[in-house]
Formats: C-alpha cells, structure tokens, sequence
C-alpha cells in the first residue's frame, strides 16, 4: 500500500542507479520545460496582446530565453552594502530547491520495467506524498521573506511581507481542497490518488476528482495555487507600480535568474500537482500504439492546458488590491471550502446525510450572507480597523474610504 | 575509494542517515545559541527541524516527518521571523555580560543532568514500559491509518479538547490585537468606533537587514509610510 515496487526487493546498485537516472531525467526535463514555458509565455502574451514578441534567437524566438538566461550569467553580481549577506545569498536556493521537489512527487506516467526492475514514472512516492506538496511549499516562504528581509532594502522588504502574509494565508485554503481530495482518495500518496481516479462513469464521463468532488474544490484549488505562486491577477509580491520590482529588487545576475527559474519552475509543478490531483494525472484513452507512452502524452497535454491557463489569466485579469486578495482567502474560499471538507465528509457515510447537509449549508448560508449585507448596511459607517490590517494596509483608498464612513 | 563508500551508504543506510541527520541536527542547535542574528538562529532552527525530520523519516515515522516540517518549518518559525521582521527586535545583543549571577557554571550543570537522563532512559525500559523499537508494528497496514485509527478512536477527546483550545486561543489572540478606541458620536448619538490615533499616519515601524554596528543608534529603525 504506497509503496514504491522498486524498493520491495534488495536494493541494489541498479535501484541507486535507477533512482539517480530519474532524478537526473526529471530536473533536466523541467529546466527544458522552465526554457520553452518562459518563450511560450512571452509568445502567447504578445499574440493577445497584437504585438509579434521574440523573434529574433532561433525559429520563432525559441531560443530567446536561452539567450537571456547566458546574459544574466555574465552580468555583474551585485551585494547591496547593507544586506545581510548569508541570508542574501541563502535565499534564492531556498526558493529554487521546493519548486523542484514539489515535482518530484508527481506522477507523469504508468510503470515501466527497466533492467528488471519495475519503476514507476515518478521520482519518489512518499506514503506521505501529497503532506509533502504542503511541507515544501511552506519551505518555499522562506526564500521570499529572507531575500526582502535581507536586501536591506525597503522596497523590497515590503514585498516580500506582503508575499509571506499571502502565501501563508492561502495555504489554508489550499490544504483544506487537498483534504477533500485525500477523504475520498482513502490515501496520501500521489500514486493511489491517480489510481483511484482510473476507469469512468457510464463509460463517459472520466472518474476524475474534478467530477467526484463536485468543482468546487477544484476551482478553490486553482486559485489558492494561483495566489501561492504569486502569479497574475495575485502577484501584489511584485506590483511595479508600488514596489519597483518587488522582493528581488536588490538581486541581479545569477541569483535574479535562480528567483526567475523557481517562480517558472513553481508554475509547472504546481500545474502538474493540479493535473495529478484533479484531472487523473496520466489516465487517459489509450489510441493505439506502445502502452506506456500514452499516459505521458496526455498528462503533457493536461499539463499544457494549464499552462496555457496561466498564462491567458495573466493576460486578460487586473490586478488584485491587497484587502481584497485578503478578503478573498479568509472570508470566502475558507469558509467554502471547509463547508465543501464537511459535505465530501458527509457524502462518504450517506448519500441521505450529505444531501440533507448540502440542503443544511445552503439555507445557513444564504441566511448568514443576508445578516452579513443587512449588517454592512446598518453600519457602514462604523469601521473597526485591527492592527492586523493596519500593518497590511497599503492603499489610500480604502483608508479614506473608512473616514468617509465615519461623518 | 568513492564506490566503496557508496557501497557501504547502500550496505548501512540507516547508520549514513543517522550520522548525516545528526550532524544536521547539532549543528543548528549550536547555530540557534552562537548566532548573534535573531534572523540567523531562526533559520538554524529551520536546520535543526529538517534534522529531525529527517530522523523521523529513518525511523518510518514519515508522517511526523511531514508535520514537523509543516507545523514548525512552516508555520512556527515563520511566525518567529514576522515578529523579528515587523517588530524590529533584530538588533545585536550583548551575551558578554551575564544576566544572572553563576549563569554558565548552573547551565553547564543542568545540560549533563538533561544529558545523562536522556542516556538513562535510552538504556532501560522505565518510560513507557516497552523498549524502543524502530519501524511500524505490523506491515499489513500504514503508519498514517494506524495513527488517524488512534487520533479518531482512542484519543478522541484529548484530539478534540486540543482543538477546541486552539480556537479559544486563536479568538483570545484576535480579540487582544484588535486595538479600537470607541468615541462618543454627539450628533447621531451612536458609538462609533475609530481607529486610535497614530503619531505617524498609519505608519509602522519595520526594521531591515541594515543594522548599523553602533546598536545605540536609533536612526537604523525606519518609519516607513503605508
């Protein structure tokens, strides 16, 4: 049970081997896939946009990234005077190394059998798998908060508080949908999570989680995965307009890239932990031809869907303001998706209780939403700032919004 | 020379883990008590988790592995680090002078009795009846089954006593941090609630990295504007 058939038998020098070639495969892979995501960001973003975007370094731009990646390599490596330099240089590894593990428990195929061994087309399945999703992207705040802290730098330091406060806020979120995920899976570990997601109903519709749990976890996944990976319409981490460039502000050359590859890194993986999670990883009809390469093709497809995704959101959404990005995490998607945890809860002992309860929740909510508005209405002149928003508030507008309010 | 020693990594993994995570281990505890960075023993601390994780994990335990990186790693030192960060307590301090009288002889002492009762229970039996094992009890079924098995079944009130102290605290927390004067509204003869007042408007002290040598020097906190 979760358990990896490599390491059933004696380990040997050919399991090391093994284990070394997948771990090898798979971070040349995602630095490949970090090169072609960035050319391919930059080439959708100009077509919605009606410019032609990179186009000059090999067929269509390809190589631009390329390029650019060898010119920040040469670039002159800057230490601001007043950082503390240990954490500076410390930071962008801790932003990189999560970005990569996080990949590394994803599921990209079916078994294949190597040597005689029996491997997995994963580099490690945890029994505790999906608890390391979350473990590493709670590592992941570290690298975000160090490099403001110690650029010793304003700018920068705001940055990188407004990032940590939003990355931790919407972990909660994002643990609370891999929960429901896991109830109904029966099991933490990625391998079983997409096995339980083989096989359709009626013969139609695939049994993925997406259709299992109801959407709503999903889309909640979506967007607390959005705003964890500080990325547009939730990317206040680096809004030009009011932080120069955010909490990598002080950084350049290398250490630029290495932030620039984890933030690249960070969107694949985390579009392949929503394929894995929702879409059924590698399932897929089998077309024809070798066995074991369909499943990797259309988990490249699902992945790329999501991709694409990010990248269309990027192109077409505002930006966020920072009470509302708050506002969004702890007043809407927790409330919905510990309601949802219960339901899915609910649904597993009977069908009866989780109707019923589906029926409970939604009157409770709708009253409960009426006495919010009513109360908003009755009182929106009195505003009760905490010091919590205080430290958080960083737009004019809603403070003078509130001095309205009160004559 | 380089293939014997992997071959003996393979041959005795647990002993090349144990060594590896224990060296981990010690050397960010020695990193939290040298450091003269509050920042710095935080992240010495980070290191120390991961040892211990690591730890866990050779021990088959990895769902305590998981939960330690996630609840300290991730959520406690962060905390700690808001704090040093917002609050500005990042300044040097001095470790020079003693605070109490026979400071260093008195923690010396209480470190070998912490050393050697920790030596003594390892030896024998007295702690929990059982001597210490490594590995789940059985291989039909998972460390996580077996521990949500017990948390649910035998445990239950304690797991839901703790819970429902964790709310209490955390209303108790926002409920302290919520700093609001309550002013008497003359014309429509109703309480309204205003923020109270600030010197700097909406101004919050945040200190950074730049922490000049002089720690007497004020001018290194910077008020920064909202």
């Amino acid at each position: 049970m979760g358990q990896d058939p490599l390491f059933l038998g004696h380990i040997s020098l050919g399991v090391v081997l093994i284990v070394v070639v997948k771990v090898l495969v798979a971070f040349v892979a995602l630095l490949v896939s970090v090169l072609l995501m960035i050319w391919f960001e930059r080439k959708i973003i100009s077509d919605m946009q009606n410019r032609i975007g990179p186009n000059r370094a090999g067929p269509y731009g390809i190589l631009q990234t390329l390029a650019d990646g060898i010119k920040l390599f040469f670039k002159e490596d800057l230490i601001p005077e007043k950082s503390d330099r240990f954490a500076f240089k410390l930071a962008p590894y801790l932003t990189v190394i999560p970005a990569f593990l996080i990949f590394t428990i994803v599921p990209i195929g079916g078994t294949v059998h190597i040597f005689g061994h029996v491997a997995q087309l994963q580099v490690a399945d945890p029994p505790i798998g999906i608890l390391f999703l979350l473990a590493m992207s709670s590592v992941a705040v570290y690298g975000t908060m160090l490099a403001g802290w110690s650029s010793g730098s304003k700018y920068p330091l705001l940055g990188s508080v407004r990032a940590s406060a939003q990355m931790v806020s919407y972990e909660a979120a994002m643990g609370l949908s891999v929960a429901a995920v896991v109830l109904i899976t029966g099991s933490l570990g990625t391998r079983d999570i997409v096995n339980s997601q083989m096989g359709s109903f009626f013969g139609i519709f695939p049994k993925w989680n997406i259709i299992r749990l109801g959407i709503v976890p999903f889309v909640i996944f979506v967007i607390a995965i959005t705003a964890e990976l500080n990325r547009p319409p939730f990317d206040l981490t680096e809004a030009e307009q009011e932080l120069v460039g955010g909490f990598h502000t002080e950084y350049s050359s290398i250490r630029f890239a290495l932030f620039f590859l984890a933030e690249f890194m960070n969107t694949i993986s985390m579009s392949a932990v929503i394929v894995t999670l929702f879409l059924g990883g590698p399932d897929g009809p089998n077309l024809g031809g070798p066995a074991w390469i369909w499943p990797i093709l259309w988990f490249l497809i699902k992945t790329g869907a999501f991709l694409f995704f990010y990248v269309w959101v990027r192109a077409a959404l505002p930006r966020l303001r920072y009470d509302q990005l708050m506002d969004l995490g702890w007043k809407i998607l927790i409330p919905i998706s510990l309601a949802w945890l219960l339901l899915v809860g609910a649904m597993q002992v009977s069908k009866v209780y989780g109707f019923v309860l589906f029926v409970v929740f939604l009157i409770g909510g709708s009253v409960l939403y009426r006495a919010v508005s009513i109360g908003r209405d009755n009182d929106s002149d009195v505003e009760t700032i905490t010091t919590f928003t205080r430290i958080k508030f960083n737009d004019e507008t809603s403070i003078e919004g509130s001095n309205e309010g009160d004559n | 020379m380089e293939t014997s020693l992997i071959l003996a990594a393979i041959a005795k993994p647990d002993l090349i883990t144990f060594i590896a995570a224990a060296a981990i281990v010690l050397a960010g505890a020695f990193g939290v008590v040298a450091s003269k960075n509050p920042v710095h023993s935080a992240l010495s601390l980070v290191m120390t988790m991961f040892g211990i994780a690591i730890l866990f994990i050779e021990e088959n335990a990895q769902f305590l592995a998981a939960v330690q990186i996630i609840v300290y790693a991730g959520a406690v030192v962060v905390l700690f680090l808001f704090v040093i960060m917002l609050l500005g307590v990042d300044r040097r301090e001095i470790f020079s002078r003693e605070k109490l009288r026979g400071q260093l002889p008195m923690g010396i002492v209480a470190g070998v009795i912490a050393l050697g009762e920790v030596l003594l229970l390892a030896k024998t039996t007295w702690a929990t009846g059982a001597k210490a094992s490594t590995g789940p009890v059985g291989n039909s079924v998972d460390n996580v089954t077996r521990i949500a098995r017990a948390v649910f079944s035998t445990y239950l009130l304690p797991f839901e006593a703790t819970a429902v102290l964790l709310v209490i605290a955390v209303l108790a927390a926002v409920y302290l941090a919520r700093r609001v004067v309550v002013e008497h509204n003359e014309e429509e003869e109703i309480a309204v609630a205003i923020p109270e007042p600030d010197d700097s408007d909406f101004g919050v002290s945040i200190s950074t990295a730049d922490y000049s040598e002089d720690f007497e020097n004020e001018s290194d906190e910077e008020v920064i504007d909202l």
